[in-house]
């Protein structure tokens, strides 16, 4: 019979547990207050739809358009959410397995007695006085995507390709895409995660202009 | 601000704040103090009661998102029958070692059966993992969901 602790990722709940006591310790111990860090700069800037009407091929500056939205696509605010091994969500920015060990299932939003409800509301949720999470992420709806939709792993072309698909997109037309990627309100929440995490590149409105102006182009994929 | 909460089929008034963790008001306000605080970021699952029969983490379940819904917590969790076959299970078993998760377990147990009437062990992995126990007694938690499951059967 395999342990339930063997579906806890040991290392990260030692270095969990490790990290609640060093922040008790801290509080108690300094009574220091911290100094709030100047915001970094992006490193990684959306750029604009014009920055590739420079390109004189069409197919080539649509392959550029998709790369560049690709930024938002590829962030770990996005493909956190779009797993594709199993029904997992990832977290952080380093993606690792969400803790605690959550299956969304083929709903999307839990099963069996465990939803994703159980700790994500309709709006993320500041959590004041915590040090290890600032926030808890929430949406309404909060919920992985389909296994179709499923991006970790996969090139840009293979994402492109199944965005593309309505197959495997949900029954979408590009012109749906395209909505979807400029207006959907989980789509926008990675640009407003919540306190303790860095937001997708740009904004929303500018990641949907390049949707828009890669769909104008022709819809190509990059290899 | 002033809030009406149904707990355990009571109605309480509570003066907090919009933000205060329904865990605080459950302890420190009506003073039940069965839900036990663990971790504070709902990463242990001590602090688990119900919320309109669905599992929640009530640490980080502010008293303005809890509404209308009923709450339930491991004081009246017997009164339903699948607390109560969990509740016989756990004391048949010698589940609780240490004790301080186990209020929390039990309402992650007896949502988890109230769902799935012959859970697996890996349905029972799926669903207790964000139920952390310090003392290890996990073996001893899933053979107690199993035959909680299977009087209900």
């Amino acid at each position: 019979m395999r342990s339930l602790l063997a579906r806890f990722p040991r290392a990260g709940f030692a270095s969990l547990a490790a990290g609640v006591l060093s922040a008790a310790l801290l509080s108690f111990g300094s009574g220091a207050v911290d100094k709030p860090a100047a915001p970094a700069p992006d490193p990684r800037p959306l750029q604009g739809v014009a920055s590739f009407q420079s390109v004189s091929d069409k197919a080539e500056r649509s392959r550029a358009l998709f790369t560049e939205a690709a930024k938002v696509i590829t962030d770990p605010r996005c493909m956190n959410c779009h797993p594709s091994a199993n029904r997992v969500p990832t977290q952080g920015d380093d993606m690792h397995p969400h803790v605690p060990f959550i299956n969304a299932g083929d709903s999307g939003i839990g099963s069996g007695g465990l939803s994703c409800g159980a700790c994500h509301r309709a709006d993320n949720t500041t959590l004041a006085g915590a040090r290890l999470i600032k926030s808890i992420p929430g949406a309404n709806p909060w919920l992985l995507a389909p296994h179709s939709m499923g991006w970790q792993g996969l090139t840009l072309g293979e994402i492109c390709g199944q965005l593309k698909d309505p197959g495997r997109n949900g029954g979408r037309t590009l012109s749906d895409i395209r909505r979807h990627m400029s207006e959907d309100h989980l789509v926008g929440w990675a640009w407003h995660p919540g306190e303790g995490r860095r937001p997708a590149p740009g904004t929303q409105q500018a990641f949907g202009a390049l949707i828009s102006a890669w769909i104008e182009t022709g819809a190509e994929c990059p290899s | 601000m002033v809030y009406s909460v149904n707990v355990n089929g009571v109605r309480h008034e509570v003066d907090v704040d919009p933000d205060t963790p329904l865990l605080w008001v459950l302890r420190d306000v009506i003073g039940l103090t069965g839900t036990k605080f663990g971790c504070g970021v709902a990463m242990c699952g001590a602090c688990t009661v119900h919320l309109n029969g669905l599992a929640v983490r009530s640490c980080i379940t502010q008293i303005q998102d809890v509404g209308s819904a009923e709450v339930m917590t491991v004081e009246s969790i017997g009164e339903t029958a699948e607390g109560r076959r969990v509740q016989k299970a756990w004391l048949e078993l010698d589940v609780v070692q240490c004790g301080y998760c186990q209020s929390g377990q039990i309402m992650s147990a007896a949502a988890l059966i109230a769902t799935n009437s012959k859970p697996s062990d890996e349905d029972i992995d799926a669903v207790m993992a964000g139920n952390i126990c310090r003392c290890g007694t996990y073996p001893r938690i899933r053979a107690a969901i199993k035959r909680a499951a299977a009087e209900g059967i």
